[in-house]
């Protein structure tokens, strides 16, 4: 019953967060014009006509928390608003979206996620020796790499020089035509699940190719953020009462390390891990531009950059619902793992 | 030196704890490798950035920032003896554009930093030491700031303020503050309670005192480590805003402008895919060993006033 108040509260919170974001992106629309607000109530394209009938309807030259409250009627009646930068509504272009960013999270998390954890505990065992130094002097350089140009450097390397070994984008065009036939079942639209569901193994390889750029740049420069928590936390396991006692019952080192120093060192990871895929789920901005892969991130670039206010919204709307969800995860977890943990 | 240290005041100052401490942890920073590798880099980029002018001289002294280019040529041509580095597309000088990107590189950095640390200084003291209603609503707002798309809203701002540097300076310290006043808030609650803290109240100091004198300086150093590592962080953001198109009108001196001004020239025509490697490679390279620097002293930094490790 404790547990069920709790996960209650923890929903509540949703909605507060839900408000919060909302409110602040509120704050800043009140600096644009009616008429670009208009765009946020549009459902479709033919209405873009009739902009001053909008502009009365909605009362957008009224004050901004009545707009606000208007904003907020038409989300509950599913209404998410047109995006101009699409050519869609709002809701529509999130949800065709939104398995290119899924699939792209799913295959880089568990890089990150393992080699980070990997290379903290090398990091930590070997303290201050020279391997330490070296894996965290590479895991810095991969934190300090501009995303941008990393990946363009990869493209100069895999598309230019090994003849579009790894391309950028999706599909190639002979799979993105199969995709979108009658012959192939779109089940979950996430094209690497899709293909091994439909058998179609040659579909898998293409959709793999076009994986591999992006989540080489993402776990290279996201690998650090997991080898540091992992670091610190097995320095600190290690340094532990249980491992002394571990060593001096004449324990192997490799039992001692793995059973009882990393078990405990794993704990700090789920938070660092849980904050990671919000960042992954929530749109990669840069690596999904770079390499044209239409996801949430493309789409949300392109939408901040002309100002598609209602893409905006839902950016903010997705990223806040994730950030609440992911941090109840995180903390279930805990309790879960760590029996110290307690739920009040 | 004999004679300075008969002088009672520098006796003092050698045994001043603050000092004693601070001395302690620069032997640390040159005894570790890493640092050692940052802080010199920092030191070469220091170095261009002071004697820009020299290095690169500008054509026209009253706009340096400006790119010179020869032509309008959307060809990049290789290094040469006029352009060690090459030109990038439209004949822009990219070792011009480098060496004077240095300086716009270190003005976003301390500028979006500096200002970031003093709002973050002011709203995290008043949030930690007043605490109570103000505290609270404090508090909520940087909660929200955590739930948000940063880079997203960032962009945003940008786009309605109207695309310029100093505009993704405003953005970036608009969206980069309520960390800061978070981590100072948390330092300042741990040490309001110290014993000294009482102490000094007791005694009668006034509240502006008590913070100045005796709790900022003892919470200032995990904000500090923050500040190091978010030097790099900013520029690399900052890079990245203007790489999508976001920063200063083309030909002006700035690393992430620059990487895009190449974006054509990723791949040289068939048979030579590295026909342009230069366009795209060296101004790459300079975001990339900037922030590097600052990353690596963060990061010891990081190690060296970690509680937990201290004096192992």
């Amino acid at each position: 019953m404790n547990f069920l108040n709790y996960i209650i509260r923890r929903l509540l919170l949703l909605i507060v967060v839900l408000i919060g974001v909302t409110l602040i992106i509120f704050a800043l629309l009140s600096l644009f014009t009616p008429e670009q607000r208009a765009s946020a109530f549009i459902r479709d394209i033919k209405q873009l006509e009739h902009i001053d009938s909008i502009i009365k309807t909605y009362g957008l030259d009224r004050p901004i928390f009545v707009q606000y409250f208007n904003w907020l009627r038409e989300i509950f009646r599913g209404n998410f608003g047109w995006s101009t930068t699409v050519s869609r509504p709002a809701i529509e272009a999130f949800k065709n979206f939104l398995p290119n960013t899924v699939e792209l999270a799913l295959f880089s998390a568990p890089f990150i996620i393992l080699g980070g954890i990997w290379l903290g505990s090398v990091s930590a065992v070997h303290h201050d020796k020279p391997i330490d130094h070296f894996t965290r002097f590479l895991s810095i350089v991969g934190w300090s790499l501009p995303t941008f140009w990393f990946g363009l450097v990869l493209l100069m390397v895999f598309y230019g020089y090994f003849r579009g070994l790894f391309p950028p984008e999706i599909l190639g065009y002979k799979a993105q035509v199969f995709v979108e036939s009658g012959e192939f079942v779109r089940y979950t639209r996430i094209n690497t699940i899709d293909a091994l569901l439909n058998g179609r193994f040659w579909i898998f390889v293409d959709a793999i190719r076009h994986l591999v750029l992006p989540v080489i740049t993402l776990t290279t420069i996201q690998i650090a953020l997991v080898m540091r928590i992992m670091r610190s936390s097995m320095l600190e396991s290690l340094g532990k009462g249980y491992v002394l006692t571990a060593r001096a019952k004449g324990a192997a080192p490799r039992t001692v390390i793995r059973k009882h120093a990393r078990r405990n060192a794993l704990i700090p990871v789920i938070t660092v891990s849980g904050w990671l895929f919000a960042q992954l789920m929530g749109g990669v901005v840069i690596t999904e531009t770079i390499f044209n892969r239409k996801g949430l991130g493309w789409w949300w670039a392109k939408a901040a950059t002309q100002l598609d206010i209602p893409a905006v919204l839902m950016a903010v709307l997705f990223n806040g619902a994730l950030f609440v969800v992911i941090n109840l995860i995180v903390d279930l977890l805990y309790a879960y793992i760590d029996p110290r943990v307690r739920l009040r | 030196m004999i004679f300075l240290k008969k002088r009672r005041i520098v006796l003092d100052f050698e045994q001043h704890p603050r000092l004693k401490e601070f001395k302690f942890s620069f032997s640390k920073i040159l005894r570790n490798p890493l640092s050692l590798i940052g802080l010199s880099l920092i030191f070469l980029f220091l170095m261009i950035a002071l004697f820009t002018p020299l290095i690169a001289v500008p054509e026209k002294p009253e706009e340096p920032f400006r790119i010179p280019h020869e032509g309008y040529s959307v060809v990049p041509k290789p290094p040469s003896p006029g352009h060690p580095f090459g030109t990038t597309t439209k004949q822009y000088d990219i070792f011009y554009g480098v060496i004077w990107g240095t300086r716009t590189a270190f003005r976003i950095g301390f500028m979006v930093v500096g200002s970031i640390l003093v709002i973050g200084l002011v709203v995290g003291s008043i949030s930690g030491y007043f605490g109570g209603i103000i505290d609270e609503i404090i508090m909520r707002i940087t909660d929200i700031f955590m739930a948000l798309p940063l880079l997203i809203l960032a962009m945003a701002i940008v786009t309605a303020l109207g695309r310029s540097l100093d505009n993704i300076m405003k953005s970036l310290i608009i969206v980069g503050w309520p960390i800061y006043a978070r981590t100072i808030r948390g330092s300042i609650l741990t040490i309001r309670e110290e014993d000294f803290v009482r102490a000094a109240q007791a005694q009668g100091a006034g509240t502006l005192r008590v913070i100045f004198k005796h709790v900022l300086p003892n919470a200032i150093y995990p904000v500090l480590i923050l500040a190091s590592l978010d030097i790099g962080a900013m520029v690399l953001t900052a890079a990245a805003l203007s790489f999508l198109g976001l920063g200063a009108q083309e030909g002006y001196a700035d690393w992430g402008q620059m990487v895009s001004l190449a974006r054509n020239y990723i791949v040289g025509p068939q048979g030579q895919p590295f026909l342009y490697w230069y366009v795209v490679t060296i101004p790459g390279l300079f975001i990339l060993f900037f922030v590097l620097g600052w990353n690596l002293l963060g990061d010891a930094l990081r190690d060296i006033f970690d509680p937990r490790l201290r004096r192992k």
